[in-house]
């Protein structure tokens, strides 16, 4: 069963946005990457870039297909997880770990428009 | 309308294949990860169910008359058991399909074309029998395939299925009387690497499939890998870089396409292709980054679009992205600075051969 971590907040496409005060931390589930296989790629926005909620903002690639990322979160890019750039595998190994962008939020209150990690969990089944 | 099923289905299944549509069957695309059975058939051997692929039996007084009139390869006064890779073409040079021809007899021939063209082959090939003395019978159905490939495929079909397959030169078969049938083995295959084709009845196939899976020496290997690896090295996929549109001239496939024969459908188109020049070619391109290009995205160049991507992945050989794509001609030089276009961003890339990989065959 794939890991489910409480506290964050979790989209019906499978992201997650971890909020730590005005930013948000944001990846895909444990259970998207274990339905995705083996990442080969991540497709990741740039620093600046404006993300908004609802909207693709990147992708991530397996050998065979390419899934785009929708943001949970409306904001601006101020970070990207670097480290995917040359081992987008760590997606595999620890999904919550890896985060794949830094959002600094534009309106805290779209994480109530969420699920948590219950209903979450409850949608994969 | 419902997939075919292959003779292998169920064995499938008991595996955990993930099953996907493919030329009108449903196939296993992987068992496991489609690198682990990759580097499987780059390093060992893999098994693959290609049950789903058709086969032809030409025959009678004109066979080669009429192989000949349909083929753009030149079988004429070839050995028996000898195998020809080449097109069959509409009168514009587009490509009905692509396929192998193996000599069987003075007057029969084993046609094997792709799955997702029998119909239409079938239909095409029966529409150029007129004036011929030639049976043209699609035994798609009758037949099971497997292909065993790797650098271990001859021990290991030799070793597990007692088929005595190592004087078989690249590109010939013989009849093998196993089981109480007649099998057909080839020393042929879709992935750049040594290896055979079985053909065989469906009990043949369900049983040998079980014996070479059950040994724990031959990976059972789904159409995922059996992309990336064609792929690799260069070889065309009948869809991609070949299309009822696209010519074996433009697919840089013109070894295949004898124009020194008397006769051939196309033929006429594909020779001014020739000496004219074509306007469009399938090329390789290698990408300076990560960022993987995929079938159907743009090819720019000068801030246009110059072309398609027709296959694309990052090599799990090689680790490089590199596709195929059908690029304007002007562009089509090696070393050509291109762009492709991922996920609205341009990546930095070049013209290349479209060998990623160099193949290891057994010659």
């Amino acid at each position: 069963m794939a890991k489910v971590i409480e506290g964050l907040y979790y989209s019906e496409s499978h992201e997650y946005v971890k909020i730590e005060g005005e930013y948000g931390y944001v990846g895909i589930t444990d259970y998207a990457q274990d339905q995705l296989g083996n990442v080969v790629y991540v497709d990741m926005p740039e620093v600046d870039d404006e993300v908004t909620a609802g909207e693709e903002f990147g992708a991530v690639e397996s050998v065979k297909a390419a899934s785009d990322l929708i943001s949970p979160v409306s904001g601006t890019v101020v970070e990207i997880n670097e480290a995917l750039e040359d081992a987008p595998e760590l997606v595999n190994k620890d999904a919550f770990a890896n985060w794949i962008m830094k959002v600094k939020l534009s309106d805290p209150s779209e994480v109530d428009a969420l699920m948590d990690a219950a209903a979450y969990e409850a949608s994969c089944h | 309308m419902s997939e075919k099923r292959t003779c292998l289905y169920e064995k499938h299944v008991a595996l955990g294949a993930k099953m996907v549509p493919f030329g009108g069957f449903e196939m296993p695309i992987q068992y496991t990860d489609i690198a682990d059975e990759h580097n499987a058939v780059r390093q060992a051997c893999g098994v693959f169910d290609v049950s789903h692929m058709g086969e032809v039996l030409v025959e009678g007084p004109d066979a080669e008359r009429y192989v000949q009139h349909i083929f753009t390869n030149d079988v004429a006064g070839a050995p028996i058991g000898k195998i020809y890779y080449g097109m069959m073409l509409h009168p514009h040079g587009g490509t009905v399909d692509d396929l192998l021809v193996y000599k069987m007899a003075e007057q029969k021939f084993f046609l094997v074309i792709n799955a997702a063209n029998i119909d239409k082959d079938y239909a095409w090939m029966l529409a150029q029998t007129d004036g011929m003395d030639v049976s043209v019978i699609n035994q798609s159905e009758q037949y099971g395939q497997l292909a065993v490939q790797g650098p271990q495929a001859e021990a290991l079909t030799e070793k597990l299925l007692g088929l005595e397959c190592a004087e078989l030169a690249f590109y010939t078969f013989k009849t093998i009387e196993a089981e109480g049938e007649t099998l057909i083995v080839s020393r042929t295959g879709y992935t750049g690497e040594d290896g055979f084709e079985i053909y065989g009845s469906h009990a043949y196939i369900q049983k040998a499939w079980d014996i070479l899976v059950n040994s724990g020496e031959v990976k059972p290997c789904g159409l995922g890998c059996r992309d990336t690896l064609r792929f690799e090295v260069g070889l065309p996929l009948y869809g991609d870089e070949l299309t009822d549109e696209l010519s074996p001239i433009e697919a840089g496939l013109g070894m295949f396409v004898k124009l020194d024969k008397e006769e051939f459908i196309g033929k006429e188109a594909v020779a001014k292709q020739k000496a004219e020049g074509v306007s469009r070619k399938i090329v390789g391109i290698e990408l300076a980054g990560r960022a993987i290009p995929r079938h159907g995205y743009d090819v720019e160049a000068d801030g246009k679009v110059i072309g398609t991507v027709t296959t694309g992945y990052n090599s799990i050989s090689t680790g490089k992205s590199v596709c195929m794509a059908l690029i304007d001609i002007a562009y089509a030089k090696l070393g050509t600075p291109v762009q492709v276009r991922i996920h609205r961003k341009l990546q930095d890339g070049v013209v290349t051969k479209k060998r990623f990989y160099e193949k290891n065959y057994k010659k």
